[in-house]
């Protein structure tokens, strides 16, 4: 969750100047960048209305208020209800067909894929990759502001194993800095979350000989540490503690926290928004799905050095079929505006997600292009 | 005087304690004068919407109980090794249960002294109109929603209480609930508890000063005659005859503390079951079900459900021993 004031008031802005962008782009040139894509596919036909309603994910909720606010002054005759109950329930609420869209941290299971066809015709449903949001490795250690961790370093400090921040493991891969001798406090998501799953998933594939445990949206109980509801939660604990270091959505990190660089091949990557999207971009599409399903294998230990891999993705999913033509022209007009750069743009000010690489934005044009009537 | 000392006693054993009088009732000739000729109708439709009212709140927990029994069934029947990670449903609840009582029972050991103390020095000490801003702040204390009261606690107590902790370790560590090491985040069971205090003291507060002031002024009177000094006379006649309504009090708090959800699930660094009240761990059913709610679904949150009827059931069985232990005590009330 990240609910940011502030942010929303500049997103209405940038939302303002999306709006002039896509109706001065849909009448003038045609160069093909990503706005203009969208600018033609909203304003060229004839303006979609109708009622768009989704369920899942309450880490896009911030995101989608946002999107939600830019679609409707473009499209002032469409209401879009977005209901954050979770990803799985999400999911679930889109495979009964109560909805034409889901938010998910998690592409749909091969199960899920087979049950949707039963909304949505033989092709089944779409996953769409609409919203990278980068995950921080944050520290409160007085005057040190960046430190250099390793995959298998953060396993072993969240695992409770390196148990104070003068620990030769750390100390090896930062001289010149000088550590305390001050205890670690490991701090977790104590509710369940698509974070915790994303930075499990990253710990058990980039450090598999120190993090045995499976990725889940539920932090292993058996661990030591403390924990806190939400990602503010986590934050506030954080940063009133000295010597703790937790996991959290960026957005939300407060600038008196230390982030730490993480190891990728030989070098050390900071934290960026960029480095997140690029990661997200080298990840290889999940196997067994249709070609244009989007659902990607998340790469954890990535060679490229401009990558930072612990990144959350949220999907939308959507059918690749809907019995009518004015449901199709919905959606595909609210997804191609999510996935545009105006879209993007819009999510980053709103809730400093990462924006799409224009790759994989051109991926998700292609994909929904291809929506289309059940026949 | 003698007669209306007399008649108090009898007039105090009824159940409802706070109806008491301190005013003096009109006299048997106006009353009737009221209650004739259309009165007779205002009565009838009276007598219905009190019934109507009294009915609702039933029909309202039978809804809540049935919807209860009804979510969490396929918690208690489905193969205990699907159930919290296959660790079966009791084993799961257990800890909460025993986390839930301890936060409540140490949140009322210590509102309790302090709320009738409060109560008692609104009612009985303080100057007028000091008694009244008092009773106005203890009000509004009331009226913060619990939210406010967890943000308070993660963000001021929580940090504020560390070194307090790291103190109690080192100096009562041999005592199980105090051993160490302590919480570097201060964010334990203790602080929980302390926070549920402050919430609750207002309640019981409000409560124990509304029936502190009912006390006969006669009685008071009488005990001050015969040489009592204040303390002997609140001993004497305040405290005997408000008991039920203290106790009455400590079980409308003790519902707020058992029930809390927002300020816990956020103070609490939940975790296993441990004696160690300043070390991060144990966990309350409401804060359970708070934090795991919003992402749950199919039988996890069947699981979520059954930890609420536990509670449910916890929470009755603890109001009914509290109605007997007032029936128990119900002879005393009246300083007879």
């Amino acid at each position: 969750m990240k609910a940011l004031r502030f942010g929303r008031v500049s997103a209405v802005a940038v939302v303002a100047a999306g709006a002039l962008a896509l109706s001065a782009c849909g009448s003038d040139n045609g160069t093909g960048s990503s706005a203009t894509a969208t600018g033609s596919a909203t304003s060229a036909g004839p303006k979609v209305t109708g009622t768009l309603t989704g369920a899942g994910s309450t880490a896009q909720s911030a995101a989608i208020d946002a999107w939600k606010q830019g679609f409707t002054a473009a499209n002032p005759g469409v209401t879009v209800q977005y209901n954050p109950v979770g990803s799985g329930a999400g999911r679930k609420t889109f495979i009964s067909g109560a909805g034409q869209f889901a938010g998910s941290d998690a592409a749909m299971t091969s199960d899920e894929l087979t049950q949707s066809n039963a909304v949505c015709g033989t092709d089944g449903a779409l996953d769409l990759p609409v919203y990278i949001s980068p995950i921080a490795v944050a520290f409160n250690l007085p005057g040190v502001t960046t430190l250099n961790l390793s995959p298998d370093t953060i396993a072993k400090i969240f695992r409770g194993t390196i148990t104070t921040w003068n620990d030769p493991a750390i100390a090896a891969d930062n001289s010149g800095v000088s550590l305390p001798s001050m205890k670690i406090t490991p701090v977790h998501r104590s509710d369940d979350s698509g974070t915790t799953q994303n930075f499990t998933d990253y710990l058990n594939k980039a450090a598999p000989s120190v993090w045995t445990d499976k990725s889940n949206q539920t932090w292993p109980a058996s661990l030591p540490g403390e924990n806190a509801k939400g990602t503010s939660g986590v934050v506030t604990t954080v940063t009133n503690t000295q010597g703790a270091i937790a996991y959290s959505d960026d957005s939300a990190v407060s600038g008196s926290l230390g982030k730490a660089k993480v190891k990728v091949g030989s070098s050390w990557v900071a934290l960026s928004a960029q480095g997140a999207a690029k990661a997200v971009e080298l990840s290889q599409p999940a196997t067994g799905r249709s070609a244009n399903d989007l659902a990607l294998n998340l790469d954890r230990t990535p060679t490229d050095t401009s990558a930072y891999p612990i990144v959350l993705v949220s999907y939308h999913i959507v059918c690749s079929t809907y019995k009518d033509q004015a449901t199709v022209d919905l959606v595909k007009a609210w997804e191609n505006y999510v996935v545009s750069d105006s879209g993007q743009q819009t999510a980053a000010a709103a809730a400093k997600s990462a924006p799409l690489s224009s790759a994989l934005a051109s991926k998700a044009k292609t994909a929904i292009a291809s929506i289309k009537v059940k026949s | 005087m003698a007669k209306t000392l007399h008649e108090t006693p009898s007039v105090t054993k009824g159940r409802d304690v706070t109806a008491t009088q301190t005013k003096t009732p009109e006299s048997p000739k106006e009353l009737r004068e009221m209650s004739s000729g259309r009165g007779a109708a205002g009565d009838r439709i009276f007598s219905g919407a009190a019934l109507a009212a009294g009915v609702l709140i039933l029909v309202a927990l039978v809804a809540v109980a049935v919807f209860l029994v009804v979510q969490a069934l396929p918690a208690f029947v489905a193969p205990q090794s699907q159930i919290a990670n296959g660790q079966g449903f009791w084993p799961y609840i257990f800890p909460l249960v025993v986390g839930t009582v301890i936060a409540a029972a140490i949140a009322l050991l210590i509102a309790t002294p302090i709320s009738i103390g409060v109560a008692l020095f609104i009612s009985h000490y303080a100057p007028r109109r000091l008694a009244q801003i008092l009773g106005y702040v203890i009000d509004l204390l009331a009226a913060i929603p619990s939210v406010i009261f967890g943000a308070w606690g993660i963000s001021f107590l929580a940090p504020a209480l560390v070194p307090g902790y790291t103190w109690l370790s080192n100096a009562l560590g041999w005592i199980p609930i105090f051993a160490g090491p302590p919480s570097a985040t201060g964010k334990t069971l203790l602080t929980a508890s302390i926070v549920l205090a402050v919430m609750v003291i207002p309640i019981i507060t409000s409560v124990c000063r509304e029936i502190f002031l009912q006390t006969p002024k006669l009685h008071e009177e009488a005990a001050l005659a015969l040489g009592a000094t204040r303390w002997e006379m609140i001993r004497m006649t305040v405290l005997p005859f408000a008991r039920p309504g203290i106790i009455s009090a400590v079980m409308l708090g003790l519902g707020r503390a058992l029930g809390e959800t927002m300020a816990v699930a956020l103070v609490l660094s939940s975790g296993p079951l441990i004696a160690s009240l300043i070390r991060s761990g144990n966990q309350t059913i409401a804060a359970e079900i708070a934090l795991n709610f919003p992402e749950a679904s199919g039988l996890s949150l069947n699981t979520l459900i059954a930890a609420g009827l536990v509670l449910f059931l916890f929470t009755l069985a603890v109001n009914i021993l509290a109605r007997w232990v007032i029936s128990r005590h119900k002879e005393f009330s009246g300083a007879n």
